[in-house]
């Protein structure tokens, strides 16, 4: 479907006891490129994200089926390094989230769990983190206050930028400008753009014209199933299937 | 809300019910601070009639009228600084244990299990204490006798568990999963999680759970006055822990049934509780003080 796929999704299906949250799904997610994943509530967006970094092992009473393919390597293949999956594939959540300390301590959380020790080489990662995440100017004189003293934009952006010090290949984005404000809003998806020449981005967006705003390639979800893909620029202007359709334009969800 | 009262009645029925909470409200505020009031007039006395340089002195002889308070308020403080040194590690660890670590079926299990344990008599683990507990110290450290210090700090650490298991669970239970998420999230391990995400976004909770143990060791009295051997003396080395000691629990619930109401030794009796009390005060208003910051510090949470 793509050329250069970065993550393979094939034939996935996953079950929350009885409920099944996701049906065979298959998708390929190409490199390089902003890939929105959007639906109505409950399509399975996010457990979709959570299943391509491992999130979401230590939730009881799942089942799941198919492959997810990293690099054409299964990442559920027995004997896989989790933790190391998951600097690769860095996540940002719906919520700010700041960890407890200062924004320095956030950044450097992740290099830092993975055995970073030298000084210099971590006092780069946070200027770059910040830099690309478009935090580096609003906080730079302010790296050893708490991270909860900033505003709700910055923590989300502090986030990104806590996830990128890991220099992930991939980086999940779940809502990530859900709770703030246009201009915020404005700032991360410009810092998209500028991402995805490094990275492999997937992000749910949290509104359909934030889908069409930054949508490389799209992937529709409903009810479990995946119901059309392709690149943004088509879907957006003119999906195939109805229900596609119908949901863009607003006559349901 | 009562279909067809006319408003002054339902007015009158508001008033007479918030005026009856109020009341039950301020009467257990009353009852502190009548409790205070009674020992601070049963226990000035002694300071008035035992001069000071005795009273803070380290001979505790109330037959020969010396009255030094010091090794008893040493002996309490030993015992459970010990006890928490103890209870801590343990305390968060199985924390830690019960709340990240097992899986569900089995957390049900264990819960009621350590809530039991808040639940024996503390009669019944000094009896514990003396029959099982002291003769292994005496055989195994070599002390003259088995009941020491460290004895009464291995019961009191004992005895403070459940309160810090129960607390410090309820703290790491608040931190929402979304932490443990962002930090599995950002490649950490489990344990990795545990000890740099999910313990210090509770480290409130677990430094009140700590404090509430501890409230709840220095005031201990029966164990410790069946264990630790209830000779008044200052411990002034660490060999000392394994010798015997006496706290001031023990020493007002030996004494206070053969004292003669109103007498000098029954006042200093008084006064060593008025010490205990404002002790207990301090650490349970420090514990109070820690959850304040927590409910006013922004952001987290």
């Amino acid at each position: 479907m793509v050329d250069n796929p970065k993550i393979q999704i094939r034939d996935v299906s996953y079950r929350y006891g009885q409920i099944e949250a996701l049906s065979r799904i298959s998708l390929d997610v190409p490199e390089h490129a902003v890939t929105v994943f959007f639906g109505p509530a409950g399509g399975g967006k996010t457990t979709l994200l959570r299943l391509i970094n491992r999130l979401n092992d230590r939730v009881g009473n799942t089942t799941m089926s198919g492959q997810i393919l990293i690099d054409d390597e299964n990442i559920y293949a027995p004997g896989v390094d989790v933790p190391a999956l998951r600097r690769r594939v860095g996540m940002v959540f719906a919520l700010p989230l700041p960890l407890p300390g200062t924004v320095r301590e956030n950044v450097l959380y992740g290099p830092s769990l993975a055995g970073v020790r030298s000084r210099s080489r971590l006092d780069e990662m946070l200027q770059t983190s910040l830099e690309q995440a478009a935090l580096w100017d609003e906080v730079k004189d302010r790296l050893d206050q708490p991270a909860s003293s900033f505003s709700g934009g910055q923590q989300q952006r502090l986030c990104i930028a806590r996830s990128l010090s890991l220099e992930p290949e991939i980086l999940l984005l779940d809502e990530p400008t859900s709770g703030l404000d246009p201009i915020s809003t404005a700032k991360v998806e410009h810092s998209l753009l500028e991402l995805k020449k490094q990275y492999t981005i997937i992000l749910v967006p949290h509104s359909v014209q934030q889908g069409a705003r930054v949508a490389d390639y799209a992937a529709f979800f409903l009810m479990g199933e995946l119901i059309e893909s392709g690149p943004g620029a088509d879907l957006f202007t003119q999906a195939k299937d109805k229900r596609t359709e119908d949901y863009i334009t607003g006559r349901f969800g | 809300m009562v279909p067809g009262t006319s408003p002054p009645v339902r007015k009158r029925m508001e008033w007479v019910i918030e005026t009856i909470i109020r009341v039950l409200g301020f009467s257990a505020v009353g009852f502190v601070a009548m409790i205070f009031v009674f020992l601070l007039l049963e226990g000035i006395p002694a300071f008035v009639r035992v001069p000071l340089n005795n009273l803070f002195d380290s001979l505790w002889y109330p037959s020969l009228g010396l009255y030094g308070v010091l090794p008893l308020i040493i002996g309490s403080l030993l015992v459970t600084v010990v006890a928490m040194l103890i209870a801590f590690p343990l305390g968060i660890g199985t924390a830690v244990f019960v709340r990240e670590i097992v899986p569900g079926w089995a957390r049900e299990i264990l819960k009621p299990l350590i809530e039991v344990l808040a639940g024996i008599p503390s009669v019944v683990l000094g009896f514990f204490g003396m029959i099982t507990v002291a003769p292994i110290i005496r055989e195994n450290l070599g002390a003259p006798t088995g009941l020491t210090a460290f004895t009464g700090s291995l019961l009191l650490a004992y005895m403070s568990l459940p309160t810090i298991i129960t607390v410090a669970e309820d703290a790491l239970d608040a931190v929402p999963r979304s932490y443990r998420d962002a930090g599995l999230a950002m490649g950490a391990t489990q344990w990795q999680t545990i000890w740099r995400v999910v313990v210090p976004a509770a480290r409130s909770g677990i430094l009140m759970a700590v404090m509430l143990g501890m409230g709840r060791a220095i005031g201990e009295t029966m164990a410790v006055l069946m264990v630790t051997g209830n000779a008044a003396r200052i411990p002034d080395s660490l060999s000392d822990l394994f010798m015997p000691i006496r706290t001031m629990t023990a020493t007002i619930a030996a004494e206070m049934g053969e004292v003669a109401r109103g007498s000098t030794h029954y006042h200093v009796l008084f006064g060593v509780g008025l010490i205990l009390f404002i002790l207990t005060l301090a650490i349970t208003l420090s514990a109070a003080s820690v959850m304040f910051r927590r409910r006013t510090r922004g952001g987290l949470r």
